[in-house]
């Protein structure tokens, strides 16, 4: 029997309309607004200043904060501003605005590595140098991650192949599409942490990807592939180390404290392409789809295109009800189309009325279902109820800082309680009151 | 049926005594170990709204009581009671009181409701002002002004806030204590305490240059200048783009708000 985690959900999947479909190029758009900030942790600075004639693949954006990671051109054109721009996260963030003159002159510095030449702390480097950052939508810099703390002893590399979020299909053409590459990034993640053991955790409705990534291992043994039972939050960090290798992450540590690296199978994919051609992560693969999508499929986009550029290629069929960046469980609702594909962004959801029902809140009638569905074994019901009164500190006390958003809870509450929303909402007072001191 | 009398009279004799032992004891125990109160803490606490509203710093009007009976803490950190109060602490307390001037009230310095201020997008998360302004400062095409979600009507322990059609929070000043919860809370910053007796306003917040209010908010201060040039007393002064009132100065003439292009400057409240 196919292996998985404790609680989670089984929303509609609706992945059918994308997931046979090859991943298509999608044409690089007139401008690309590069975000200096595409990961978790300090914004870059900018390397370009305005006018400048930038190269695709130069690298336009660093910073020295530990956990950072460069941004590059993804076009090669013209600095035309230096400026705030709207951003996935809904702020605004400074990003470069690049005019395409579509040479895709290459910069000298870009040429093909080889893995083998290369010692561990060298590949760390370039990982870092590649811009690679979790690309399952975490955004965290993949180096960082790949550096444990004093006294760890990292003993498994794993692949995140779950993709559990309904709509997206990213991640299994992937896999279907680039499973040598997808095989060749762990082999690198585990040449980098010095891990005998590399795992890939495939959800079995993804029977092809599993299929190809066999064929990629072959008959070597360092590389497992692991049927997963279909479930959500079965991609998050922590539930696919529970279903994989059945360990758990100890309340308030990182998986990296029980010697485990969890990585996407597309940000393992980036490093190879990366490693082959020389080129930073300056495109990736974004599932297109929703209701009001004229021709849903997975595009491989030049980062810093905008939504609407995307959208505009893929046709609408009707103004869209709502934009998503990412999928519906855990994505993000963008409130314009002018932000831009970021290299976390790993869907782009226009979807109609119909398929975002708006419903309204009513009292929690104590049915215990979020408790039943939390994979992190919390409260969800009574931690949001001290978010809504402000009382922070005992919503704390019941592991607020323990939920990750999957939304479980959100999903099965007959009452339609936005649970996870007064979770968040607990959550940001927390870390502003400890940033307060 | 026969009842046995003997039984009945047994069992209440011993429940008699029974009582009687534990309430000697009770007596006893309550005289040996009486902790003695201190009387000012009763006075304290009597003279004290009883709101229990936290403005002061402290759980609840028990805890100030405490912290001003132990002379731990100045009289004056109530917000609520106002001169009556000061008064009376001061008496109690054996302390002069320095009274304020004048009762503050609690304003919103935004009036760009619905129908004045467009919104960027529409908003389906829950109906909490700081829940709106997390998700990029708010749905309001303003960045500055009143998101409109009523956090300040909640977090009013006095119910003097209300929010009118417009979505804009209206203040009762016969009810509001100027305690300052809705002045810390609210996530745009609307809300200053200001004198009671000074009814102009400038209600705005926005330090967008003015052809960017214009576009998104027809009752927003376009940094035109006339106020500044109108008010006889100097109280005006534009700072980064937003005109503002110097209470002290002010003589509440209304010579601004009759100059005011966009009706921002208001009189009355």
């Amino acid at each position: 029997m196919a292996r998985t985690f404790v609680g989670g959900v089984h929303p509609p999947y609706r992945k059918g309309k994308t997931c046979f479909l090859p991943i298509e190029r999608l044409s690089a758009p007139k401008t690309v607004v590069i975000p200096l900030l595409q990961h978790i942790g300090g914004i870059n600075a900018p390397l370009v200043a305005v006018g400048e004639r930038v190269f695709f693949g130069q690298k336009i954006g660093d910073s020295d904060a530990p956990i950072a990671c460069p941004v590059h051109a993804s076009v090669s054109g013209r600095v035309i501003a230096l400026e705030k721009r709207a951003h996935p996260n809904g702020r605004e963030v400074l990003s470069v605005v690049i005019e395409n003159d579509y040479a895709d002159e290459v910069h000298p510095s870009v040429e093909p590595k080889n893995m083998d030449d290369m010692s561990p702390a060298d590949l760390l480097q370039w990982i870092r140098e590649a811009g690679i950052v979790g690309m399952g939508g975490g955004g965290f810099p993949t180096h960082a991650k790949l550096t444990p703390p004093a006294g760890v002893t990292l003993d498994a590399v794993l692949l995140n192949g779950a993709e559990c979020e309904p709509y997206l299909t990213t991640d299994h053409r992937v896999m279907v599409e680039w499973a040598e590459d997808v095989v060749l990034g762990l082999r690198c993640l585990m040449k980098v942490t010095g891990v005998k053991q590399g795992y890939i955790g495939v959800e079995v409705n993804k029977q092809d990807a599993v299929a190809e990534l066999r064929r990629a291992v072959a008959s070597a043994r360092d590389i497992q592939i692991v049927p997963l039972a279909v479930k959500y939050p079965q991609g998050a960090e922590q539930q696919l180390i529970q279903a994989c290798l059945n360990r758990r992450v100890p309340k308030g540590r990182r998986p990296v404290h029980i010697g485990v690296v969890v990585n996407n199978v597309h940000t393992a994919q980036s490093i190879a392409h990366s490693l082959r051609t020389g080129l930073p992560c300056v495109e990736r693969v974004v599932t297109v789809d929703g209701a009001s999508v004229e021709r849903p499929g997975n595009v491989l986009v030049r980062i810093g295109t905008s939504f609407a550029d995307v959208l505009t290629e893929r046709g609408l069929t009707s103004e869209p009800y709502k934009l998503l960046s990412g999928g519906p469980m855990m994505g993000i609702a963008m409130h314009t189309p002018a932000v831009p594909v970021c290299k976390c962004t790993s869907g782009i959801l226009a979807l109609s009325r119909a398929e975002s029902p708006a419903t309204e809140a009513m009292t929690c009638v104590r049915c215990a279902w979020c408790i039943d569905v939390c994979p992190m074994l919390i409260y969800p019901t009574l931690i949001a109820q001290y978010g809504e009164r402000g009382r922070t500190e005992e919503a704390e006390k019941y592991g607020a800082l323990e939920c990750h958003e999957c939304g479980a809870c959100t999903y099965v509450c007959p009452s339609h309680i936005p649970l996870v929303q007064w979770i968040r909402l607990a959550k940001s007072d927390i870390y502003a009151r400890r940033n307060r001191g | 049926m026969q009842i046995d009398f003997r039984s009945v009279l047994l069992a209440l004799g011993a429940l008699g005594a029974l009582g009687l032992i534990f309430g000697a004891g009770l007596a006893i125990a309550a005289k040996k170990f009486a902790v003695q109160a201190d009387p000012l803490y009763a006075q304290v606490l009597g003279v004290l709204p009883g709101a229990n509203c936290g403005a002061c710093g402290y759980p609840g009007c028990a805890g100030y009581a405490t912290a001003v009976s132990k002379r731990l803490v100045a009289i004056d950190k109530c917000p609520v009671g106002g001169n009556d109060l000061l008064g009376n602490l001061g008496r109690l307390m054996g302390v002069k009181a320095k009274l304020a001037a004048d009762r503050l009230v609690a304003t919103p310095y935004c009036d760009g409701g619905c129908a004045e201020a467009p919104t960027r997008f529409s908003y389906e998360g829950i109906q909490d002002c700081v829940a709106v302004v997390a998700l990029s400062g708010g749905d309001k095409a303003c960045q500055y002004g009143c998101v409109g979600y009523g956090t300040c009507v909640k977090l009013c322990k006095f119910g003097a806030i209300t929010m009118d059609d417009n979505r804009i929070p209206v203040v009762d000043a016969d009810k509001c204590t100027a305690c300052g919860l809705c002045v810390a809370g609210c996530p745009k910053d609307i809300f200053s305490l200001r004198p009671a007796g000074k009814h102009v306003h400038i209600r705005c917040r926005s330090h967008d240059k003015g052809a960017v209010v214009r576009k998104i908010c027809s009752v927003g201060c376009i940094a035109c200048g006339l106020c500044v040039k109108a008010c006889p007393v100097d109280a005006i002064a534009m700072s980064n783009f937003l005109a503002q009132i110097d209470y002290e100065k002010c003589i509440n003439c209304g010579r601004c708000v009759e100059k005011c292009p966009t009706k921002t400057i208001h009189s009355g409240l």
